[in-house]
């Protein structure tokens, strides 16, 4: 379980404290899919960032199954469980897919396995393997393979950060099969970050971030209709996008 | 040949045993095995030091080594290679120096090498420079590489620097007829007070000739590099230079690429990047579970891979 502890983050703008994440509670339960969802600049990136360790808190606490790891650095926590997405994936020269999938394991995982990961992300394998992480690839190739190399992880708990952003439709109609079939297999807990009513339709718990504060969370059911309601007539939640 | 000798031998030339086909062993300056067979010849110079490596026309599938290694402190050599390679051959030529200096003498190895490719031949020459031993003394190589392209000729260049090399200069310089082609690799690494400069400087003469320069390179602590190209197009042909280093600590990079255009049809790209390691990239590695030295190490050894 995580468990997030009067979480703060503030940065110093033109002299003036922002608040970017304020006084947050929330705890994420284990084997739970949690979507955060919410307007642009209300502080989920952030918050990702903060659970992975890549930026700090600037007060409150981090636990992972009752272990306070809010002063741990980014390699103690993803050696403790946490695995990150991110938005943006980072691109390699000389860095091939097979090796960042192989050091995603930990261990030399044989070129099969190496495959089975790549295949569950939608990717042709053999295609792949041999190829560089870099800007050679589309943005929905290196989405699927920072996907992948957080699944190879293994990790009790994965944190994705708008896997939706930066690619196009359809090749998002075949991603959020990905995640429909790591809710069905239920063996971890997910915390997603997104704007996709596809994606907030497979969650467990919904949790609404505005300005930095939990405006409200809770199960699916309860939280979809409010969610949809919240920004009718905003395009990015048209009822009808899919 | 002691231990020493064999782990240079090895880094430098990828040899565990004597190598199949043609070679000549040249340790601390004398000669320490050759082969020849029926296509690949290797004659001693008798004016200098050095050998001739005389490839008959339509070789096919061999291979040629001639690595070089010094485990003599305060030996200083310069040696004179000259390769004719036959038309139509298709041969692998692997050289290599390794200097182990374990005392307070400076040691130094000038390799000139001079290639002579015929008509449509094909040749892949390899290259690696090491240096090993904790002496005072420094480590020093300054290779030469003047190559002739003759029409329709290939040659691939790799040459790979990564460790224990004091000081280099490397300079290379190419001719190439109608439809010749030359690419060339290079690979350097610099740590604690080491220099490296590498100039290339290639003249596309022929019609259709073309080349590429490949640059990749990383200065760490207090080293400095320098990469000079200048890529003169003399007549319809197309040419790329591309030098992409990482700087790391206190280390200096300079890059100096030229293009010139003498004719019309020539066309000429050069591309020049020296950046730190990008922080996302050690980040994305981090989050993977490696600490950030064992993310640097991964991102240096693909880039240099």
């Amino acid at each position: 379980m995580l468990e997030l502890r009067d979480l703060t983050f503030s940065v110093q703008e033109n002299n003036k404290e922002k608040v970017i994440i304020n006084h947050l509670n929330y705890k994420i339960e284990n084997n739970k899919f949690t979507v955060i969802t919410g307007p642009n600049g209300s502080g989920k990136s952030t918050l990702a960032k903060l659970i992975a360790g890549i930026e700090k808190a600037t007060s409150g606490q981090i636990l992972y199954d009752g272990q306070d790891i809010t002063n741990m650095s980014i390699t103690e926590r993803a050696k403790l469980g946490i695995g990150y997405a991110f938005q943006q994936p980072v691109r390699f020269k000389g860095i091939k897919v097979i090796d960042l999938v192989r050091l995603a394991a930990g261990e030399k995982l044989s070129v099969s396995g190496v495959c089975e990961y790549l295949s569950e992300v939608g990717l042709c394998a053999r295609d792949y393997i041999n190829r560089d992480v870099d800007a050679s690839l589309s943005g929905g190739e290196l989405k699927r393979i920072e996907i992948a190399s957080v699944l190879a992880r293994k990790t009790p708990i994965s944190v994705f950060d708008e896997p939706e952003a930066g690619i196009d439709l359809w090749s998002f109609q075949n991603l959020i099969k990905v995640f429909e079939n790591m809710k069905l297999k239920q063996e971890s807990s997910i915390v997603i970050i997104s704007h996709q009513e596809r994606i907030l339709n497979i969650a467990d718990e919904i949790l609404l971030l505005v300005n930095g504060e939990i405006k409200s969370y809770g199960s699916k059911d309860k939280m979809l209709s409010e969610v949809l309601q919240d920004v009718e007539g905003c395009c990015f939640y048209s009822r009808n996008n899919n | 040949m002691n231990e020493i000798e064999k782990t240079l031998l090895e880094q430098v030339a990828n040899l565990h045993e004597v190598p199949s086909g043609a070679y000549n062993i040249r340790a601390n300056g004398t000669s320490a095995g050759r082969n020849t067979t029926a296509n690949i010849d290797i004659i001693t110079k008798k004016d200098k030091q050095g050998i001739d490596i005389i490839i008959k026309p339509n070789t096919k599938n061999e291979s040629v080594h001639i690595p070089v290694i010094i485990s003599q402190s305060g030996l200083e050599e310069a040696v004179y290679n000259d390769f004719y390679v036959g038309e139509n051959s298709d041969v692998v030529i692997v050289a290599g120096c390794g200097i182990h200096n374990a005392g307070d003498k400076l040691s130094k190895h000038d390799g000139i090498h001079t290639f002579h490719i015929g008509k449509n031949a094909k040749v892949k020459y390899v290259e690696k420079h090491y240096g090993s031993g904790d002496g005072n003394g420094q480590r020093i190589m300054n290779p030469e590489t003047i190559v002739e392209i003759e029409d329709g000729g290939y040659l691939e260049m790799e040459t790979v620097q990564i460790k224990g090399i004091d000081s280099t200069k490397r300079c290379t310089r190419a001719c190439l007829s109608d439809n010749a082609k030359i690419v060339i690799t290079e690979k350097i690494m610099t740590h604690g007070s080491q220099f490296a400069e590498t100039s290339f400087n290639v003249d596309m003469n022929g019609k259709n000739s073309s080349a590429n320069v490949i640059s990749r390179s990383v200065a760490k602590d207090n080293s400095k590099q320098i990469f000079l190209s200048k890529i003169n197009g003399n007549n319809s042909c197309s040419g790329h230079s591309e030098c992409d280093a990482i700087i790391m600590d206190n280390a200096v990079i300079s890059a100096i690429p030229e293009i010139k255009a003498n004719h019309l049809d020539a066309a000429l790209i050069h591309e020049a990047a020296i950046g730190k390691i990008a922080g996302e990239q050690l980040i994305k590695l981090m989050t993977l579970g490696l600490t950030e030295q064992e993310a640097e190490e991964q991102i240096i050894n693909g880039f240099l891979k």
